[in-house]
């Protein structure tokens, strides 16, 4: 569904994206991990054409990702980003109903973000809400609910458990794994958070030192020498995974 | 070749700065469709309803102030008689404008630099693009003609107010009659005055706006990024107003 070929992307002197190749396939659910800094967030970016590559490819269903292509990518598309960016000027269901409003009447566009509210665990009392009235939990889960709005066919989360607690960000995997599960969509996971990877990913690619160091399923995750040598352990071919 | 490249390169930076910025306001001033006739009146109490009581004060004293002068410096060549008509031109053609822009520019340019800068920091502006939305059309094209509209209605309530201050300090204090006051303000003024110091309003609410979204919508990351797009906001929309009344008052007056 979406293919990386050689992707490259420089900040000053640093290279920080030096030919990354990924695939995700159709209904798919990919993690990429790394270390801070490591040029995660920049691919994300560079999908969805917020940073300009120097060099590679990105096509979306065999074309290449180019504006027009990328209008109808975003149309069924949901992200959730790092810090939730919801927007500080509308409140919770306004957030929600973002896109919704565009196109149908405001009453039939907030039943329908009561209901994604619902879906994460958010009540109709935080509805009215203004971001800034809310804790780092529920602005992950209304930026989640925003995210899935509209029935997105791909969705990509951006860091989606950095700042929770333990417990609250192991809500969030399983809020993100049942979303994807039930919905069928094609999801991107940014995380350093390897118990994430554990519970939202079928896949899981290793991005170091400007490429990915490894690419393959979460299941044989704790035998991938790569990942032991990230995670800083000798690799374990048959054991259970465990969080670091 | 080393001379010729410590000319050109900044030139060419330059040059390339100012593309920049008009294709900006260009795409800014173009997104009226779909009308954004929510966020404009909004934009519209928020530059110029809220600016009413500092452009108003500024040109009160300033109206009272030029009062004051004139009649002083007035008094060297027997010309006091001169100072309603002097006060009024003065106002509508110069002070009026220029000092409710940069007014103005402390207040807005800073306030929409400040707001569009955090919404860079905390990603909000890369959530409008996934949610195939144009930052430019959402953010900016409601800013740029809430200025544009706004500041001719604030530099026209500067002027009555300044006019009113120099009536104030005339009747109050220099002797002049009332009657005498506001008929030597009128006599003098010209539709011309008016007019080129309403137009002059509307270019320096586009300075101000611009600069503000300009340097917002650029903002580096961190409180640090924003307070720097803030600062750079407001000196750019001062000079940009004292650039551009220097351009237009040629362009009306030579």
């Amino acid at each position: 569904m979406i293919e990386i070929r050689g992707l490259q992307k420089s900040f000053g002197a640093a290279r920080v994206l030096d030919g990354v190749d990924l695939t995700l396939g159709q209904g798919e659910s990919l993690c990429v991990i790394g270390q801070s800094g490591t040029g995660k967030s920049v691919l994300l970016k560079c999908i969805l054409g917020l940073e300009a590559p120097e060099a590679g490819r990105i096509l979306w269903q065999g074309q290449p990702l180019d504006r027009a292509a990328r209008a109808r990518f975003l149309a069924g598309f949901g992200m959730l980003f790092q810090g939730a960016a919801l927007f500080d000027s509308l409140s919770v269901w306004q957030n929600v109903a973002f896109r919704l409003r565009q196109r149908m009447s405001d009453d039939r566009a907030r039943g329908i973000a009561l209901d994604k509210l619902a879906r994460v665990g958010l009540g109709p009392e935080t509805a009215d809400l203004m971001p800034a009235e809310l804790s780092g939990g529920m602005a992950k889960r209304a930026g989640l609910a925003r995210a899935i709005a509209d029935d997105p066919k791909v969705i990509f989360f951006d860091e989606p458990t950095t700042g929770l607690d333990p417990i609250r960000a192991r809500a969030i995997d399983a809020l993100i794994r049942g979303i994807v599960t039930e919905t069928g969509a094609t999801a991107l996971t940014i995380t350093h958070d390897m118990a994430s990877v554990g519970l939202i990913g079928d896949r899981v690619a290793l991005l170091q030192g400007g490429r990915i160091a490894h690419d393959g399923p979460v299941a044989g995750m704790d035998a991938a020498p790569a990942l032991a040598a990230f995670l800083g352990r000798s690799p374990a071919p048959r054991a259970g995974f465990a969080a670091p | 070749m080393t001379p010729l490249r410590a000319v050109g390169r900044p030139a060419l930076r330059v040059t390339r700065g100012i593309g920049a910025v008009a294709l900006f306001a260009a795409r800014g001033l173009v997104g009226l469709r779909p009308f954004p006739g929510r966020a404009l009146l909004h934009q519209i109490i928020q530059i110029g309803w809220l600016s009413l009581p500092v452009v108003g004060l500024t040109a009160l004293f300033t109206g009272a102030a030029l009062a004051l002068q004139i009649h002083s410096g007035g008094a060297r060549f027997q010309a006091s008689d001169v100072v309603p008509a002097i006060v009024a031109i003065g106002m509508v053609r110069e002070l009026g404008p220029v000092l409710g822009g940069l007014m103005v520019a402390a207040r807005v340019a800073s306030s929409i630099a400040a707001e569009l800068g955090t919404m860079r920091v905390t990603e909000q502006i890369d959530a409008l693009v996934t949610l195939s939305t144009d930052p430019v059309r959402w953010l900016v094209t409601p800013r740029l003609w809430a200025g544009i509209l706004s500041m001719p209605v604030l530099v026209a309530v500067g002027d009555i107010i300044g006019i009113m201050g120099g009536w104030l300090v005339g009747t109050g204090s220099l002797g002049f009659s009332s009657a005498t006051y506001i008929s030597g303000s009128w006599s003098y003024l010209e539709p011309w005055d008016v007019t080129s110091g309403l137009i002059k309003g509307a270019v320096f609410g586009l300075v101000v706006t611009l600069s503000g979204c300009w340097f917002g919508m650029r903002s580096g990351r961190g409180a640090a990024g924003v307070g720097r797009a803030t600062t750079s906001a407001v000196v750019a929309a001062a000079v940009g107003i004292l650039a551009a009344n220097f351009i237009l008052t040629g362009l009306f007056f030579e």
